[in-house]
């Protein structure tokens, strides 16, 4: 199950000695062993620390994950291509599960260029998209905030396509912390859609459709 | 325990035996060398593995390592290993191989386990039995013409369950460990579930019910939505990915959960309607199908579970006995000498654990090839032929097999079948069979020209780059053993079996036909880190083709990339391939190929032009990639029959777009869901 965290981890100690880690800047090597010595046994996840959008310090897994629904995805302040409209549509998404948000279902963005989008420059992004409360913006060292990419599996195997920020993931991450489910929904598809994906891991959804309440009362 | 395990297979894996290769992009063997390249082995691109080694370590080293350089291929560039110093790091990624196991230990059964027939308790219904604790399906289409109505045979009904076995046994040097498979007659699940011996012109009921354990925690879900791949089937008994049910659940396309589901299996041929007959057209039989888990977006990691397993149907002509006197009959090897095999790739942890990482955007490539659900089994057969019904399960290795002996001496066989339906004519003196997930083949292998006690191998020589779900990679000899055979007795009975020289008629094509028919174009393509078919992903609440009952089209699938191949799997009716290019030029289809299939594994750079009919049912329908890591990351459309002509796509009935518009926009038109703009942002 945890193939990928361990390797995560052990990737430092084993191969990049050997073959890399002169050449690795200190900001990864601290991270990398920072990972071996506090790295949630649990998780899929590296349990970075990041910032939120509100400057609070929290640990990616512990704080944000553990026992937690959770919805994922990338972007960055400065991105004209596709972030725009995918936090657009996450907001509709947001919107459509109201008070589940902060309560059952925890929403999650993290920056693609934690170099330039600090949480001042997050929090500006929230107010200008007119996020509601409830979802987090976030930003760490650019070592850890690639480690965490790469754990919640947002990379393309080809490095051009990996390094071009115009060509970055699409995918929100869903899943359940608490059985261990872990699926992806297009973070562009029809807010229905990902409801959807949400309703599936969410043991509490019996229906999956998106319903609101009127419809939801209708169907009993 | 290691080394004791290690006595156990000579020539396999011994200490030492692997090594991490920066050329390879991965672990490989320290020995194994190139004995044969198949003609297109040349066109490989560098592997995603050697790519993804680079990707980790390239927002730190893309400049020293000179990417741009790196990405171009060379022509005729034919040693694909030699510009691997760039992968020196994804394979960490990679889990480690699995470890050894014991071969040859385990025996399969010498006839395949046949579901019987149940009495239904309660009896199956036309409208979702909810009250009993069905699943808020649509009404069974044609309830009454096909079900109630005295047909060819009586109704039979079959049930089965999904359910979790805690102690299977993939080889003795793994720890029993739990799988998921289906519970038939007698207790307890298995991987493949039983089989189900079906018939034309009978009237069949599958209820499947969802007995996973709900609070199960790792991959794989514990709600089921079970297609039988390749039927002629109304939609509501289709699988519909988002069909998927549990006592606690409902997908979004069922209006309420439920413990069970009745799948109505009508067992008519394709093209009912238009002969008017009461049974279809025979030339449209299908024979090797298999029933799987289609749950949305968890497809692989509940197949990798072990959610299948076969269902063979069987009319006049290839009617199941070798001593029908029928002159129509065939008289193919049958039952216990017609036996199917599930092939799936699977990698297990330093434990002997299966595992699947769930949010690997590659998937996992098993190291290990399960048969029939065990790892290098043994089937011991006797001295006569066989029908051999070969399934690629996936999740996404590709095979090419073939039967040698122990010196690896290549031997032939009789390729009678493809993606399950038998061919116009059989093909003789075969010595090969590609697969892509889920394509099949039926061959027949006459075992009596072997002296008792000769021992064989079903061989996969096709390899993949360590790793990469993507494709495959090239074919080497000898090649990993994946089954012994062992010719160990006489038959009780004479042999009376044949294989003549026509098969099954084939609906010839009709250029006029042709020429009229709608084109639809699919681009398969990658897109935002996943992947798409005409710029889209998958929603299963919408349709992007409406096409009228009874409609002929044409439809081209395209892939305008050189990194991947995808099996594109068309559910509802069987295609004919017109024809393929291969990067803009015209390439002959294979003769395996010229019969009708349900998988089209597109190549890079190239197009199948498919001719598909929509006849008899109605409802939602699917074509997506059946590599199950591309299906999952939304490789799929939705694609309904209507009734209503005003309700069906206007398509331009004009040819295929030329070679230089590859690149282009699609042409299909939809005309629902307007509101949902196309997006395409690579």
């Amino acid at each position: 199950m945890n193939t990928r965290r361990n390797l995560l981890a052990g990737m430092g100690a084993v191969a990049l000695g050997g073959l890399l880690w002169n050449r690795l800047p200190v900001e990864l090597e601290h991270a990398v062993a920072e990972e071996i010595d506090t790295g949630s046994p649990s998780s899929y996840f590296p349990n970075v620390w990041l910032y939120t959008h509100e400057g609070e310090k929290v640990r990616f897994y512990d704080d944000l994950v553990r026992g937690k629904i959770v919805a994922i995805n990338m972007m960055y302040v400065m991105c004209t291509g596709a972030c725009p409209t995918m936090t657009a549509n996450l907001r509709k998404v947001q919107q459509m599960l109201g008070e589940r948000v902060g309560q059952d279902v925890f929403m999650y963005s993290i920056t693609l260029q934690p170099e330039i989008d600090r949480p001042q420059h997050l929090k500006e992004y929230v107010e200008q998209q007119r996020i509601l409360p409830g979802w987090k913006f976030l930003t760490g060292s650019p070592a850890d905030i690639r480690r965490l990419r790469y754990g919640l599996g947002f990379y393309d195997p080809v490095p051009e396509v990996d390094n071009n920020l115009a060509t970055h993931t699409g995918m929100l991450r869903v899943g359940n912390d608490r059985n261990q489910r872990w699926t992806m929904a297009p973070a562009l598809a029809d807010p229905e859609r990902i409801i959807t994906t949400i309703n599936h891991v969410d043991g509490a959804m019996v229906h999956t459709a998106y319903m609101s309440g009127d419809a939801a009362v209708h169907l009993g | 325990m290691k080394a004791k395990f290690l006595e156990h297979c000579p020539g396999t894996l011994k200490p030492g035996s692997w090594k991490i290769s920066v050329k390879a992009g991965g672990w490989e063997p320290i020995t194994g060398e190139v004995e044969e390249k198949e003609s297109r082995g040349e066109e490989s691109r560098r592997s995603f593995l050697k790519l993804g080694a680079a990707a980790i370590a390239a927002p730190l080293l893309l400049t020293s390592l000179g990417s741009a350089a790196r990405s171009r291929r060379r022509p005729d560039d034919d040693e694909d290993d030699e510009d691997d110093d760039d992968g020196a790091l994804l394979l960490l990624l990679l889990p480690p191989p699995s470890p050894a196991t014991i071969p040859w230990q385990i025996e399969l059964p010498t006839a395949i386990d046949q579901l019987q027939p149940v009495v239904l308790d309660p009896p199956p219904m036309a409208v979702a039995n909810t009250a009993a604790g069905e699943a808020g399906r649509a009404p069974h289409q044609r309830w009454n013409e096909l079900y109630e109505t005295p047909r060819q045979y009586p109704p039979v009904h079959y049930e089965l369950s999904a359910k979790e076995n805690p102690a299977w046994v993939f080889n003795p040097a793994y720890p029993p460990q739990r799988i998921w498979g289906y519970e038939g007659n007698t207790s307890g699940a298995t991987t493949p579930g039983p089989t189900i011996f079906a018939r034309y012109g009978q009237p069949t009921i599958l209820r499947m019910h969802n007995r996973l354990p709900q609070d199960h925690v790792g991959f794989g879900t514990p709600e089921i939505s079970t297609h039988l791949h390749n039927m002629h089937t109304a939609s509501e008994s289709d699988g519909f990915p988002s069909d998927y049910y549990s006592v606690n659940k409902a997908g979004p396309t069922l209006a309420t959960p439920g413990e069970f589901k009745d799948h109505f299996y009508a067992n008519i041929y394709a093209g009912y309607d238009e002969l008017q007959n009461g049974i279809g057209d025979p030339r449209e039989a299908l024979g090797t199908l298999f029933y799987h888990d289609h749950t949305f977006d968890f497809t692989a990691p509940n197949v990798v579970r072990g959610l299948a397993g076969f269902y063979l149907i069987f009319d006049h002509i290839d009617s199941g006995d070798e001593r029908d006197p029928s002159p129509s009959a065939l008289r193919l090897p049958s039952y216990p000498y017609d036996y199917p095999l599930d092939f799936g790739d699977r990698i297990f942890d330093q434990n002997g654990i299966m595992i699947w990482d769930q949010v690997n955007p590659e998937g996992l490539l098993g190291d290990k090839v399960i048969v029939n659900g065990y790892i290098e089994p043994v089937l011991r057969v006797a001295a006569r032929k066989y029908r051999l019904r070969l399934l690629n399960g996936g999740p996404s290795r590709f095979y090419e097999f073939y039967l040698v002996r122990p010196n690896n001496v290549v031997q032939t066989f009789t390729y009678i079948g493809n993606d399950g339906n038998l061919l116009p004519a059989p093909l003789f003196n075969q010595y090969k069979v590609r697969l892509g997930v889920t394509e099949r083949a039926d061959i027949v292998v006459d075992f009596s020209r072997y002296p008792l006690g000769t021992e064989l191998y079903l061989v996969n020589r096709l390899t993949h780059r360590p790793g990469e779900t993507r494709r495959p990679k090239d074919v080497r000899a000898p090649g990993d053993r994946l089954l012994k055979i062992i010719v160990d007795r006489y038959p009780p009975e004479q042999d009376l079996s044949q294989v003549p020289a026509v098969l099954r008629e084939l609906r010839p094509l009709d250029p006029a036909e042709i020429a009229a028919a709608p084109v639809r174009r699919w681009d398969f393509d990658r897109a935002n880190g996943m992947w798409a078919v005409n710029g889209e992903f998958f929603d299963p609440q919408r349709a992007d083709a409406k096409i009228k009952q009874g409609g002929v089209e044409v439809w081209e699938l395209f892939s305008i990339d050189d990194g991947w191949s995808h099996p594109i799997h068309i559910h509802f009716e069987e295609g004919r391939i017109i024809s393929k290019t291969v990067e803009g030029e015209e390439v002959s289809v294979p003769p395996h190929e010229l019969g009708r299939k349900d998988v089209f594994v597109l190549n890079e750079i190239s197009s199948i032009k498919v001719l598909l009919r929509f006849r008899d049912f109605y409802g939602k329908y699917v074509m997506h990639c059946h590599n199950l890591i591309h299906e999952d990351h939304a490789m799929m459309v939705r694609w309904d029959v209507v009734t209503d002509p005003n309700l069906a796509d206007q398509v331009n009935e004009t040819v295929a777009a030329p070679e230089e518009e590859l690149a282009g926009p699609p042409v299909e038109p939809s005309n629902d869901n307007a509101p949902r703009q196309r997006r395409r942002n690579r």
